[in-house]
């Protein structure tokens, strides 16, 4: 078997495949070249691709977003970094605004093909202006396309698929995840946007997860198993476009469903998953719908309080075993 | 209007009489575009809102003049100019204003984000600010596939003092990009006096030097001198030595939008800057070039019959169709975002 490689490793890996294969693909963000990205995450660009194509810049968030935008309106591919996706509040604007509304707005006259690719969430201790997962602030605007992929084979496909995409494309790369290890992404390896994964299958209860989640849903699917209760697992690995379909047909076997996400409770993507199950589902549910997220208060830092705050296996693992109980 | 001017000298073909003739053709149909979107609008067959630029035809039409087709053109929620001038016809932009099918963007814009991406004008945005760091990404696009091509963003003099301004021009700068930041100073941000909010003289042009740029302030209804700044500029720009300022120093006759009667404004400087007119300046211009009276009256009634028959086919073209409400959200043309 292949050595594994780290979530780190295949950030870079997923960008250097579509660099190699489209040279209208060019990246830009603050300390991505010499300095390989604050989390390493593009170690080696520079030296292959060089200064052409991999663009350090100021501390210039507005900037970054919008010149990706206008680099995507005429010809190219931009991958735009955000180093922590606390600070897309400083481009919220061209998050909110401008790239997901061009095309609309203008009926079709320009395409936006780009992908920003940020740091998300938390489990470092990095206090509550480096932490958050914010999936669910991009989810909240139509005409963005979300990809936030929970192992660095599923990193590389989904990079592939967004770069090559012809609308914008907001990769949440999690910071928790950076130093786990997986398989490598086999050659060519293209995960579709949109296709939820099947990770445990199981009977009892459905488990719905993303990113730093599905390491969290697994770990209670496992302990659950020596009690009997039998967990399906399903990885999203996209919010939009939404899987729906992949979990209505995973409850038609299972009849429960429990969402575990880990940005916060309050507003976030479980919401808008539930409330679809609820009005396309609700004959195959045979029980209440269950929420485990983040508590709604900014992270804090020190690990006994910040475990308080984001989703653990135990924590989910209850909510299932009550559920099943149901 | 004594507008101090430091154009840098035109390294781009001076304008003839013939050109300019063309020029002034072109600000009277702008002209009278603006006038029948004003009634329009009073008349309530434009919705919403619009943001007027009659009074500011010389800066987008001279700054055009400069241009090559392929350059690419980024504006503001007051640019239906800008959108004249880079070759949408009267027609698509008065039956986008009116909500028809027809319309640049067929009915999905309107008044604020007049659009003609064929053309090289690839937007009008209506948050402050928000296009220039577009421009010089548009600008880095061409300086790095080679095209030789330049990017314009056309902005106000309130859009100084936002983030994104500052952030726009210090990238443009390190990078070299190819790129104009052209400032339409009209004296206000809505209702209030640029002077009384900016912590300089000229609000675009003197933190041009925070960058490294130069900065020119000219004559904005002076449409040769908008013309001779902007290629300068533009070759400037073509030949690799990066960006460069331009603040234009202009008037809209109107209000900032909708109904506004803008009697915010001292008489006597409404009077000096309508005495000002960029109109009347370009025709005496040609006129002291030997251009005939009759000539430039043709000019003015073929502006005001293409004008009229906009008017006319805007009004008789269909409405937008409702089912456009679901298309073009993404690159497939649709809007689905779930399975
Ligand atoms: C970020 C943002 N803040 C406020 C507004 C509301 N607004 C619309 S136009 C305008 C004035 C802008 O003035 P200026 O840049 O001088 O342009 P002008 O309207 O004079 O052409 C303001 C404050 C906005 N559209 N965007
Ligand atoms: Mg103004």
């Amino acid at each position: 078997m292949a050595d594994l490689i780290t979530y780190r490793e295949a950030v870079a890996e997923g960008i250097a495949r579509e660099m190699r294969r489209d040279p209208s693909v060019v990246c830009l963000g603050e300390d991505i070249g010499a300095a390989g990205g604050v989390f390493k995450t593009t170690v080696g660009l520079l030296d292959e691709f060089g200064p052409g194509r991999v663009w350090d810049t100021p501390i210039s968030e507005q900037a970054i977003t919008g010149a990706a935008m206008g680099a995507a309106m005429t010809g190219l591919r931009p991958v735009a970094e955000i180093m922590f996706s606390d600070f897309l509040a400083c481009c919220w604007e061209y998050l909110a605004n401008e790239i997901p509304k061009v095309r609309y707005m203008t009926g079709g006259q320009v395409t936006v093909p780009l992908v920003v690719r940020t740091a998300n969430g938390g489990g470092l201790g990095f206090g509550a202006q480096h932490s958050q997962a914010v999936e669910n602030w991009v989810f909240t605007v139509p005409g963005l396309k979300i990809a936030a992929p929970s192992s660095p084979a599923d990193l590389v496909g989904l990079t592939a698929a967004a770069i090559r995409s012809d609308d914008p494309v907001v990769v949440f790369e999690h910071k928790g995840l950076f130093a786990s290890k997986g398989a490598p992404a086999p050659p060519d390896h293209v995960v579709e946007l949109g296709q939820a994964s099947v990770i445990r299958e199981g009977s009892d209860v459905t488990l719905v997860a993303l990113a730093s989640t599905v390491r969290t849903a697994v770990e209670a699917a496992e302990r659950l198993a020596a009690e009997d209760i039998s967990v399906e697992v399903i990885d999203l690995r996209c919010l939009v476009p939404l899987d729906v379909r992949t979990v209505l047909a995973s409850l038609e076997r299972t009849s429960r469903l429990v969402v575990v996400e880990e940005n916060p409770y309050q507003g976030g993507w479980g919401g808008t998953l539930v409330s679809l199950v609820a009005d396309e589902g609700f004959h195959l549910l045979d029980a209440p719908i269950k929420r485990v997220a983040s508590a709604c208060v900014p992270l804090p830092f020190a690990d006994a309080l910040e475990e308080r705050v984001i989703p653990t296996a135990d924590g989910v693992a209850d909510e299932i075993r009550a559920l099943a109980a149901y | 209007m004594t507008a101090a001017s430091d154009s840098p000298a035109s390294t781009g073909a001076a304008l003839g009489a013939t050109e300019l003739l063309a020029l002034y053709e072109q600000m009277q149909v702008i002209r009278r575009v603006e006038k029948a979107a004003h009634d329009l609008f009073m008349s309530g067959l434009v919705k919403g809102t619009t943001h007027l630029a009659a009074g500011q035809e010389a800066v987008a039409v001279g700054a055009s003049a400069a241009l090559r087709p392929d350059d690419y053109v980024f504006a503001t929620y007051r640019g239906h100019h800008h959108a004249l001038a880079r070759g949408a016809t009267p027609q698509e932009c008065l039956a986008e204003l009116m909500s028809r099918a027809t319309g640049l963007c067929r009915g999905k814009g309107g008044s604020m984000h007049l659009t003609k991406a064929s053309t090289g004008m690839l937007g009008s945005y209506a948050i402050v600010g928000a296009h220039l760091p577009m421009a010089a990404g548009a600008a880095w696009s061409a300086q790095l596939r080679g095209t030789g091509q330049v990017a314009v963003a056309f902005f106000g003099d309130g859009a100084t003092n936002i983030g994104a301004f500052h952030e726009a021009l210090n990238l443009a700068a390190i990078w070299r990009l190819p790129v104009l930041f052209i400032c339409e100073n009209n004296l206000y941000m809505e209702y209030t006096p640029i002077d009384t909010v900016t912590s300089v003289t000229n609000p675009a042009a003197d933190r041009a030097v925070a960058y490294g740029l130069p900065g020119h302030v000219v004559d904005g209804n002076d449409v040769v001198l908008v013309h001779d700044t902007v290629a300068g500029a533009v070759s400037r720009a073509r030949a690799g030595e990066g960006p460069t300022v331009i603040e234009a120093r202009t008037y809209r006759h109107y209000g900032h939008s909708r109904s506004d009667p803008a009697k915010y404004r001292p008489a006597d400087e409404v009077e000096r800057w309508l005495a000002h007119d960029p109109l009347t300046l370009a025709r005496t211009r040609l006129e002291s070039l030997g251009v005939a009276a009759a000539e430039l009256d043709e000019a003015e009634t073929r502006a005001s019959g293409i004008v009229d028959d906009a008017i006319d086919a805007a009004k008789n073209a269909p409405e937008a169709d409702p089912a456009e409400a679901f298309t073009d959200v993404w690159a497939d043309g649709g809007n689905t975002w779930r399975t």
